[in-house]
């Protein structure tokens, strides 16, 4: 099945500033033509797009499938599924699993085993200390050369900042991305919730946002004397927003991306105690939110990532703060993403582009387009299809989101990956 | 959601898991009830056969020896059957989940879990995750929520000085670690007291505890200026090592309270302690043990406010 035609969709390729009903050619994993057929191409697969959106597919920046290690959460193959039926066709890949992304073993691992789901664009995020301890260096060059894409101690910490300036500099000697969730934990160890009201009434151990600020301010101080490309990672605060924007206009090499849950989430909406609302960074205020959508709009953050954390039901069974951080979100990614269009946060055209196009160009792969020549990963959607989040539907491992019951506005019905199909809506 | 947890389907109280969303009419109610409750504690005969037949598990993950002691006492004079699970000598520390701890007690046949532990929404955990008969109630959970002191407290006050709209209170000392200052403010605040002041240096206050419903004090002089009833915290030695404060004495000095710091209190002021006390610390012994202070009454009280919370949610 080399050859497929998809017709009649809004095409909208951000990168390519193009947004029209048209047809899409493929051939040999490539994206040959857009609008008329090329000479004598006889399709395989004609895909009916009718009345439905198609983009490139999207390139998720955070994401954990959980193997080596934590297969009671999630496995390569529920995780590689949920993100085919979620149109993401890119993941790049937290390195905290158990043996941590610090040798080429467990990067080739990774990638062998998806691929084996039939799931081939895995980019491993290197460790960037051994065993993620914030001590050591991990050997960034040999990682890179196992298809590591860029470097990060997650959300470990790295205490020292001398360890942080060298991580930098050796980083920055080989070409390679330092991506960092900035967290001060002096300022945020034994925290679950933004320190504010909500933390202040229910009792709960607060992290400020200052927490997060000092470390990125720091961090930016190490990026101008190293002169390492840092990207953050799940921003949380207008602090934070403000502060990339100083660095951005002052010309550092930087990027953010935002989880998507912290576009639409504050703490006013977590139900007391409810483990599902329990991720860091914590949902903080209204205000916050606010400067984080806009900040999106302006293009001060790049990106929206997925930060898919799945967990199993006993990680969140348990005393709030005794439960386990993070949530399962592949799936509303595109759902969440298109709300914003919804709201008026972003046009159609933004929304794709920082789900595609702009987190590509931060981890410098050729994808995130429908440029003519390039692999053909397609998504395409039915924006106003509606699906409600439960049992049927979900296809990660990880039911632990706070969204699970809703109903939704946008549903993938076709995933295209290098021009196999790896996901049909039944 | 946290009412509804705490409710059942007429309205009345199942769960006692927190003050936040109950209502003053059931809060009047269960201070009512206490009240007859502490008539028959002067009797010769101090049981009811109210609960007879059921058991009340204890369940205290975290020391206690004042709250526990009048829960099960409390327990006994309605005729149930107690159950004191101490749980640092027991299976968790094994362990064992604290769902399997419960479902295990389940098993047994228990009617009501009383429960204190050190992380904040335990006590809505097992709630939500005890089967249908059983009833919770929070004996303190981390720094979220120790309601039944507070009724006990506000028993107090309203024994001393009924008109409690007319009221102002001041909490004293480490509100940010207190799960007995939190449930304190929204029970006042829900009965309609005229006004709740915290006093505190602000390493000791939480962030936005003014949302809480509070005027914020950090002199312990002006703080107490007018007020109708001086409730101090007992101050953990940890928080010293923590850099939250320099000394115990310097804290005595600004903010521990002494016959001469109470004298800006109204003349007529009550002293409260929900204990246990570190005497010189956060209060003068003159103080605790003078005219003015109600802290053994407070005791007294707990047996009959817990007698009425044990009884109401075991009868709905």
């Amino acid at each position: 099945m080399n050859k497929i035609e998809i017709n009649g969709g809004r095409i909208i390729d951000p990168a390519n500033q193009i947004d029209r009903i048209d047809s899409v050619y493929i051939a040999d994993h490539k994206i040959i033509a857009l609008g008329a057929p090329p000479e004598g191409f006889v399709a395989d697969l004609t895909i009916d797009a009718d009345r439905q959106i198609v983009c490139p597919g999207f390139v998720d920046l955070s994401t954990r499938l959980r193997e080596p290690g934590h297969s009671r959460k999630a496995t390569f193959k529920s995780e590689t599924i949920a993100a085919a039926s979620a149109g993401i066709t890119s993941m790049c890949l937290q390195p905290d699993t158990q043996p941590v992304i610090d040798s080429p073993a467990v990067a080739e691992f990774i990638r062998d085993n998806a691929r084996k789901c039939g799931y081939r664009q895995i980019y491993p995020i290197a460790a960037l200390t051994q065993q993620l301890d914030g001590q050591e260096l991990s050997g960034m060059l040999t990682l890179k050369q196992a298809g590591c894409i860029a470097v990060s101690n997650a959300n470990r910490p790295v205490t020292s900042l001398l360890v942080l300036r060298r991580a930098m500099e050796y980083a920055a000697s080989h070409g390679l991305i330092l991506m960092f969730r900035p967290q001060e934990y002096s300022l945020s160890k034994h925290g679950c919730a933004h320190e504010g009201a909500f933390a202040t009434r229910f009792g709960l151990p607060g992290i400020p946002e200052a927490a997060e600020t000092i470390a990125l301010a720091q961090c930016l101080e190490l990026a101008e004397l190293t002169g390492c490309q840092i990207h953050f990672n799940q921003l949380s605060s207008r602090g934070s927003v403000i502060k990339i924007q100083q660095a951005k206009k002052y010309g550092l090499k930087v990027t953010a991306d935002v989880a998507i849950h912290q576009l639409h989430l504050t703490e006013d909406d977590i139900e007391p105690f409810n483990s599902s609302y329990h991720v860091l960074p914590p949902f903080r205020t209204g205000l916050d939110r606010e400067a984080l959508r806009s900040a999106l709009n302006y293009g001060v953050i790049d990106a929206i990532c997925s930060d898919h954390q799945p967990h199993d039901i006993d990680a969140k069974l348990g005393a709030f703060p005794e439960t386990e951080p993070g949530i399962a979100s592949l799936e509303t990614l595109l759902p969440l993403t298109l709300k914003l269009v919804k709201e008026g946060v972003l046009t159609i055209s933004q929304a794709i582009a920082v789900l595609t196009c702009k987190p590509a160009k931060i981890i410098q792969q050729d994808k995130g387009t429908l440029s003519i020549g390039t692999h053909a990963d397609i998504c395409i959607f039915d924006p106003d299809a509606n699906w409600e989040v439960n049992n049927q539907t979900w296809h990660s491992q990880g039911q632990n989101t706070p969204f699970w019951g809703h109903t939704f506005s946008g549903k993938v019905t076709h995933t295209l990956q290098s021009g196999r199909l790896i996901f049909k809506a039944e | 959601m946290v009412k509804n947890l705490q409710l059942n389907n007429d309205g009345k109280l199942k769960h006692f898991l927190t003050i936040d969303g109950l209502s003053r009419e059931l809060l009047i109610e269960i201070l009512d009830t206490a009240e007859s409750f502490a008539a028959i504690s002067g009797n010769q005969i101090k049981k009811v056969p109210l609960l007879r037949g059921k058991t009340i598990v204890n369940l205290f993950f975290e020391n206690s020896t004042r709250t526990r002691t009048t829960f099960e006492l409390a327990a006994t004079r309605l005729s149930a059957d107690v159950l004191n699970i101490n749980i640092a000598t027991s299976a968790t520390s094994k362990g064992e989940s604290l769902l399997d701890t419960i479902r295990n007690l389940e098993a047994m046949h228990v009617d009501m879990f009383v429960v204190r532990h050190a992380l904040s929404g335990a006590a809505h955990f097992i709630a939500q995750n005890s089967a249908e008969h059983i009833s919770v109630i929070n004996a303190g959970d981390g720094q979220h929520s120790h309601p039944t002191q507070a009724m006990l407290d506000l028993f107090t006050i309203r024994q001393k000085k009924p008109d409690l709209a007319k009221l102002k209170v001041a909490i004293i000392g480490d509100i940010l670690h207190s799960r007995v200052a939190r449930s304190q403010i929204l029970a006042f605040n829900t009965v309609g007291v005229a006004e709740v002041r915290v006093i505190a240096p602000r390493t000791l206050l939480p962030a936005k505890v003014e949302t809480l419903g509070v005027s914020v004090f950090h002199d312990l002089k002006k703080g107490l200026e007018d007020v109708d009833v001086a409730i101090t915290l007992r101050l953990q030695k940890e928080r010293m090592t923590s850099a939250l404060l320099p000394s115990e004495s310097e804290f005595y000095k600004c903010f521990g309270l002494t016959p001469a710091m109470l004298k800006h209190a109204k003349k007529d002021a009550i002293v409260m302690h929900p204990g246990p006390i570190n005497r010189g610390v956060e209060i003068a012994s003159s103080v605790a043990d003078g005219p003015q202070s109600v802290i053994l009454e407070q005791v007294s009280n707990g047996v009959a406010v817990r007698m009425a919370i044990l009884s109401m949610a075991m009868q709905s």
